[in-house]
């Protein structure tokens, strides 16, 4: 045991001694968490739309008032020409149309149907999909709100549940996923170079040639980093929850419980690279071209998972992070308690025991 | 000097594939003396190193160090074995004493010892002033000193030095034979391998490797009388002569 912490106490003094470490293990996921929270968020607020409303009647400001409130767009109405609001995509001065025909409420109350134009400037998809979510979901709502009323079916065409994130809050999506990335980078890179670093140093031979239990080297590199991960998911947490504006649902515990997963199974993960090289760079090359775009690409945060084509889908399920990603959502923003995500802990658990006894197995307790 | 066998090896062997790095060696080393391990650049000195320090695994052959299998009782000889490489294998982002505390830590040294030991070692080595620099700050002479001081901290039985003196000027040279000699004086074996053949003139006896094999060994004094001649350079050239196996 003394040894051990012998051991520890040395991985410390490697990663508080090199800026660079510091700087991957500390600064890659703030700014990761800035960048993918503020910069890329898929969110879209105050988007200027206008309304063309020809009909003007109870119905139509009714529906406007409900596009007011959504905070999401900032509505001026005109009565535009076709050929007018074209110019007005063109220029850019606004993001969405919305066109009311004539005598809207009129038909809504005697066909029982009435029409609604939705314009997006599509030349951006992503705002443009966004924005037309945003707006046919409001004016479905107001549809429910009539059937309430008058008990007469009144045509609804889609049926969009967006349920836990009405609002389509790009962060929800993306906290989540960052969380996975980064926690998932940060070991498997820090666990592989640091292993193969004493390879390359020549200081593994000695520690090999020594009374110390080779399995415990492993461990008491895992050890420093499990912790600093810890640390770095608490910054990650108070940063998305102070600035963003990320709600935690469920339980902390079996949050940090479930991490504590991911980066055990990160861990194993770095020392399986370890194992197969012997610079520093192919293990730096392996961990970050092996496990960024297949974590960005199957996790589900950047990419609809369901979309895909089924072989891709299969192949996912093969992504730790992918299930890390559906209970930290499950536990975050639906606030569901391990009974609701057993299946996906399960999975989580026995992908780390593998590649753990895989890579212990593999580590050459000689060198040839 | 004692008769005590500390290293014995029998026809040990190490092949990879068709290329037999180390042939049929059988040696012995008696307790206390400074073994020479001569050879050019590929002869097989390391793989041999390698395997009685248990980092390499013997295709056939046996081998026993301090009394101890190398196949079975591999445990026993890690505590009884200190081991120095041809790389500089200290921590270079830790301070002197960072680095003893280190070793002396994983090899289950108590406080007490540790701290006695650590304090005879930088008197001996005159490293009060840099005890608490990053190693990576020092000459290349004084890592080699403190990373041979490393490996006897926990007075192994036998070190291993694999090409210690690389790359070091003779001056530092000869201050780290000096160590070496005050280790074996205090009772520790030295089995070190070289290819500056001045050095194996401070050894007491000496072994030559040629593609593999053993073609020579004896005391350096006698080694010079068969081969009829005044320098240990020359009888490494008359022995290297018939080598077919390139340096690498």
């Amino acid at each position: 045991m003394r040894q051990f912490l012998t051991f520890v106490r040395k991985e410390f003094y490697h990663v508080f001694r090199d800026p660079k470490t510091m700087l991957l293990l500390f600064g890659m996921p703030i700014a990761q968490i800035i960048l993918f929270g503020f910069a890329l968020t898929n969110e879209i607020k105050n988007s200027t739309i206008v309304v063309c409303d020809y009909s003007n009647d109870i119905a139509t400001h009714r529906i406007i008032d409900k596009l007011k409130f959504s905070k999401n767009f900032d509505i001026q109405k005109k009565i535009l020409s076709h050929r007018e609001i074209e110019d007005a995509f063109k220029t850019g001065t606004i993001k969405l149309a919305i066109v009311f025909p004539n005598n809207f409420n009129d038909d809504l109350h005697h066909l029982n149907k009435a029409q609604v134009q939705i314009i997006a400037d599509a030349s951006d998809p992503n705002t443009a999909s966004t924005l037309t979510a945003y707006a046919s979901n409001i004016i479905m709502d107001y549809q429910r709100e009539l059937l309430n009323i008058n008990s007469i079916p009144l045509q609804i065409k889609t049926d969009v549940r967006m349920i836990y994130n009405p609002e389509l809050k790009g962060v929800y999506n993306f906290v989540p996923g960052v969380m996975a990335l980064v926690l998932l980078l940060v070991c498997v890179l820090m666990t592989s170079v640091s292993i193969v670093r004493e390879k390359e140093m020549g200081t593994m031979e000695i520690l090999l040639v020594s009374p110390f239990n080779p399995i415990l080297v492993i461990l008491s590199k895992a050890v420093p980093y499990f912790f600093l991960s810890l640390v770095n998911l608490t910054i990650i947490l108070i940063l998305s929850t102070t600035l963003m504006g990320m709600p935690i649902n469920g339980s902390i515990p079996l949050l940090y419980f479930e991490s504590s997963l991911l980066i055990l199974c990160a861990l194993s993960l770095g020392l399986l690279i370890s194992n197969i090289t012997d610079s520093q760079q192919a293990a730096m090359l392996i961990s970050l071209m092996g496990m960024l775009l297949p974590t960005m690409m199957f996790t589900g945060f950047m990419f609809p998972l369901e979309n895909m084509p089924m072989p891709l889908q299969i192949i996912a399920n093969a992504i730790p992070s992918k299930w890390y990603y559906i209970t930290v959502k499950s536990i975050m923003i639906k606030g569901l308690g391990i009974s609701a995500i057993w299946k996906e802990t399960l999975i989580l658990a026995g992908m780390t025991l593998f590649l753990l006894a895989v890579s212990i197995k593999k580590f050459k307790i000689r060198l040839a | 000097m004692t008769t005590e066998v500390v290293i014995k090896t029998d026809k040990l062997t190490k092949r990879y594939g068709d290329f037999i790095a180390a042939n049929e060696i059988t040696f012995e080393v008696y307790s206390g003396e400074i073994f020479g391990f001569l050879g050019a650049n590929g002869a097989g000195k390391t793989t041999a190193m390698k395997m009685l320090c248990g980092l390499s695994t013997p295709s056939s052959g046996d081998a026993t160090i301090a009394g101890f299998d190398i196949y079975s009782q591999t445990e026993n000889i890690k505590k009884n074995i200190g081991y120095m490489s041809q790389k500089f294998s200290l921590y270079e982002d830790l301070t002197v004493i960072e680095n003893i505390n280190f070793f002396g830590g994983i090899y289950g040294m108590s406080d007490q010892n540790l701290k006695l030991k650590k304090d005879k070692l930088i008197e001996t080595l005159s490293m009060q002033k840099e005890a608490k620099k990053l190693v990576g700050s020092l000459p290349l002479g004084w890592k080699q000193k403190l990373a041979f001081s490393v490996a006897v901290l926990h007075e192994p039985k036998i070190v291993f030095l694999d090409e210690p003196t690389g790359g070091v000027d003779p001056v530092t040279r000869r201050q780290f034979w000096d160590l070496i000699y005050a280790a074996s004086d205090s009772g520790i074996t030295i089995f070190v391998t070289t290819h500056y053949m001045d050095e194996a003139e401070y050894c007491n006896r000496i072994t030559m490797m040629v593609d593999g094999f053993i073609k020579a060994l004896d005391t350096p004094t006698n080694l010079k009388h068969q081969f009829s001649a005044t320098t240990m350079d020359e009888v490494f050239f008359e022995l290297a002569r018939g080598a077919n196996r390139k340096a690498d």
